[in-house]
């Protein structure tokens, strides 16, 4: 048997050198005249291990990580091919304790091989959900993902089923479905590792949502950022037309279905369902008031499914394990799995699947390992720039979507940020302001107008002018925008500010008190 | 500077890449990408043949292009160096990262070095937030900034 080299392609593990890694193994094995097989696999998600280099030997996977290329030379001495020790020896993958705690369900394959290769994908378990599907009736298809519970897990947390059955309960000549995979939120990297790294998860549940809603075109809405993601999902729309996972017949049923993946142009905004469809018409992402909602009259004024990657890409499992195997995880009305992502200052960086439930403090201290710099965690921004500023105080709160909500916060797309006792927020509450005024779409005064002028209070604020009158007027002018805005962004912007101003007083005190304080 | 072609030239080369991508659903922003790389920029005498080939306003196109921020209306120097801003990246000192860059390139945020070889530009997240700080190197990807590696941008920007 040839050894198998599993070297990760994922943006984030290419961002830590993977590809360097990869050329330094070719080289050696070369020089060795040793003969491997190099698979590219996606990452499983532990970026503080990557490059995690994994090889296949007769015991099962062994890992190696975060493997730099001046390692390459001492893993081929210490054997790495049979599993060898190194100071970089991490044992099987699936026993390192950040990856063994998980519940891995919609991220179930991701990061083990090559994400594009079909047969891998259905040698675990891949296109069973959508071969159930189509032996059924639409309605039947709906009823059981509207019974697993799955809520959208883009942010807003809306029923996906109910969203289906509207779709389906709407007759047109011509329905859609759309992926938002405009990932813009910071601490947020999901969507770019399910599409890099097991892309026909993701085909599998739209195609599924097109079969159970009758609609035969889907689009998937890829942010410019992700350029490696737009190229791993043309590749594997390509191969699942070829292989007739999607054309004219689906896995041979009578189903037509088919998908464009498009990119987007860099407006944050366009994340926003009514903007994206508006960018993918090749209008400005300007935000549609609702109603009409888009299951009604959507992409091109069509009834469309709009919904974020994980919930599609969730579907697969629940149609092939059934919806009450996925409601059974998780707590209260938030069921199933949740992708957390932990980011910024900490020290165990990277994806986290698991059952809804799992307080703040567990991710954080228990699984994050706390800060990256070694300093107190001061604050975790929970669901992105439109996210609340949590202070340790609030650690009990469990990963609940009703829960974030009864502290004024929300779990978003569940991407957390670790910030350390260096963070200001008055900074942080002044950056989500701004960050409001530079991507606004333009549309509503209260985002438009209110971002820049909160800019300019908080500026009076930290320059220490009537700081107490002026935080006064900066909630004033939160409530405004919160209740005054027609989208999430200027609707949202006021979560940051205000958790910033509740919960961390001592940063908004004026000027030379806070030097004397110093 | 790069040599700007004559606008005849560019008016023929965008009516070929909306002839091939007039058949889509929606086609403007997948045209106006197609026409962004191939000039490195979207050119004022696209806009035209773009509005005439799709039946659309001048204004209409002109709205499109200068809503979203990936599309230029001059090229970028010879290398884009994009850092990421958002609050990730912030956790990890790319406020810092910034300022070091700028001084060593002497640019601020959109702009372009004198000799043409680098432009700067801030991007809210690369979805690298587990390697922050990050950066964008022409398409390639860089996480965990440090000294070391910001030296190694601005020594492969300059030269």
């Amino acid at each position: 048997m040839i050894p198998r080299i599993y070297i990760p392609a994922d943006s984030g593990a290419l961002a830590l050198g993977a590809e360097k890694v990869a050329r330094a193994i070719e080289q050696e094995l070369k020089e060795r005249g040793v003969e491997a097989k190099i698979v590219r696999n996606g990452s499983r998600g532990a970026y503080f291990l990557e490059p995690m280099v994994e090889v296949a030997t007769a015991n099962g996977r062994v890992a190696y990580g975060p493997v730099k290329p001046s390692d390459v030379k001492s893993l081929f001495d210490c054997g790495f091919l049979k599993g060898g020790h190194h100071k970089r020896w991490l044992g099987a993958p699936d026993k390192i304790p950040f990856l063994a705690k998980q519940t891995r369900l919609t991220f179930a394959r991701c990061g083990i091989n090559d994400p594009l290769s079909l047969d891998a994908y259905k040698s675990l378990g891949g296109l069973k959900g959508l071969q159930n599907a189509v032996a059924m009736a639409p309605a039947d298809v709906v009823k059981q993902v509207t019974e697993s519970g799955l809520r959208g897990r883009g942010g807003a947390g809306f029923p996906t089923g109910i969203k289906w059955k509207t779709v389906l309960d709407t007759t047109s000549e011509r329905k859609y479905i759309v992926c938002n995979a405009d990932e813009g939120d910071s601490a947020t990297f999901a969507d770019r590792m399910i599409m890099e790294g097991d892309p026909f998860v993701l085909i599998e549940g739209m195609t599924i949502a097109g079969i159970a809603t009758g609609a035969t075109k889907g689009f998937v809405y890829i942010r410019s950022e992700y350029p490696h993601a737009i190229a791993t999902m043309n590749k594997a729309v390509a191969i699942a037309r070829k292989a007739g996972v999607l054309g004219l017949n689906v896995l041979g049923s009578p189903n037509a279905f088919d998908m464009e993946i498009r990119a987007g142009a860099g407006a944050y905004v366009c994340g926003e369902e009514t903007s994206l469809l508006n960018s993918l018409e090749g209008k400005r992402g300007v935000v549609r008031a609702k109603p009409p909602l888009p299951a009604i009259q959507g992409l091109f004024g069509k009834p469309t499914v709009i919904n974020n990657v994980i919930s599609l890409a969730s579907v697969p499992i629940i149609m092939d394990k059934g919806a009450a195997f996925y409601k059974d995880f998780g707590m209260g009305r938030s069921r199933g799995t949740i992708p957390i992502q932990i980011a910024g200052n900490v020290r165990n960086g990277g994806l986290f699947e698991t059952a809804f439930g799992l307080t703040l403090g567990e991710i954080v201290d228990d699984i994050g390992g706390g800060t990256a710099s070694g300093r107190p965690v001061k604050a975790v921004q929970v669901g992105g720039p439109l996210g609340a500023y949590f202070p340790r105080a609030l650690f009990d709160t469990p990963f609940d979507y009703e829960e974030f909500a009864k502290r004024d916060g929300l779990i978003g797309h569940a991407g957390i940020t670790v910030f350390d006792d260096t963070a200001d927020m008055l900074k942080q509450a002044r950056f989500a302001m701004e960050f409001c005024a530079i991507e606004s779409c333009g549309k509503c005064t209260p985002c438009r107008i209110g971002s820049t002028r909160g800019v300019e209070v908080l500026d009076k604020v930290a320059a220490g002018i009537e700081a107490d009158k002026n935080l006064a007027l900066v909630t004033d002018l939160c409530n405004t925008m919160k209740f005054g805005s027609l989208c999430a962004l200027g609707g949202f912007t006021p979560y940051p500010v205000m958790s910033s101003i509740t919960h961390f007083p001592e940063d908004f005190k004026p000027a030379p008190a806070r030097v004397a304080a110093e | 500077m790069p040599m700007q072609p004559a606008s005849t030239q560019i008016a023929s080369r965008t009516a070929a890449i909306i002839q091939e991508l007039k058949g889509l659903e929606g086609p403007l922003l997948p045209i106006l990408h197609g026409i962004q790389e191939e000039f490195g920029h979207v050119p004022q005498a696209s806009v035209p043949v773009i509005a005439d080939e799709l039946n659309l306003s001048r204004a209409e196109v002109h709205g499109v292009v200068t809503f979203y921020h990936d599309f230029r209306a001059r090229p970028a120097g010879r290398h884009v160096l994009k850092l990421c801003q958002a609050e990730a990246c912030q956790s990890m000192g790319s406020d810092a990262v910034a300022a070091k860059i700028k001084q060593l390139l002497g640019i601020d945020f959109h702009g372009t070095t004198a000799d043409g070889s680098v432009t700067l530009e801030p991007v809210y997240c690369l979805g690298l937030c587990a390697c922050s700080p990050s950066a964008m190197l022409d398409g390639e990807v860089i996480g965990r900034l440090d000294d070391e590696k910001i030296e190694e941008i601005v020594a492969e920007v300059r030269s």
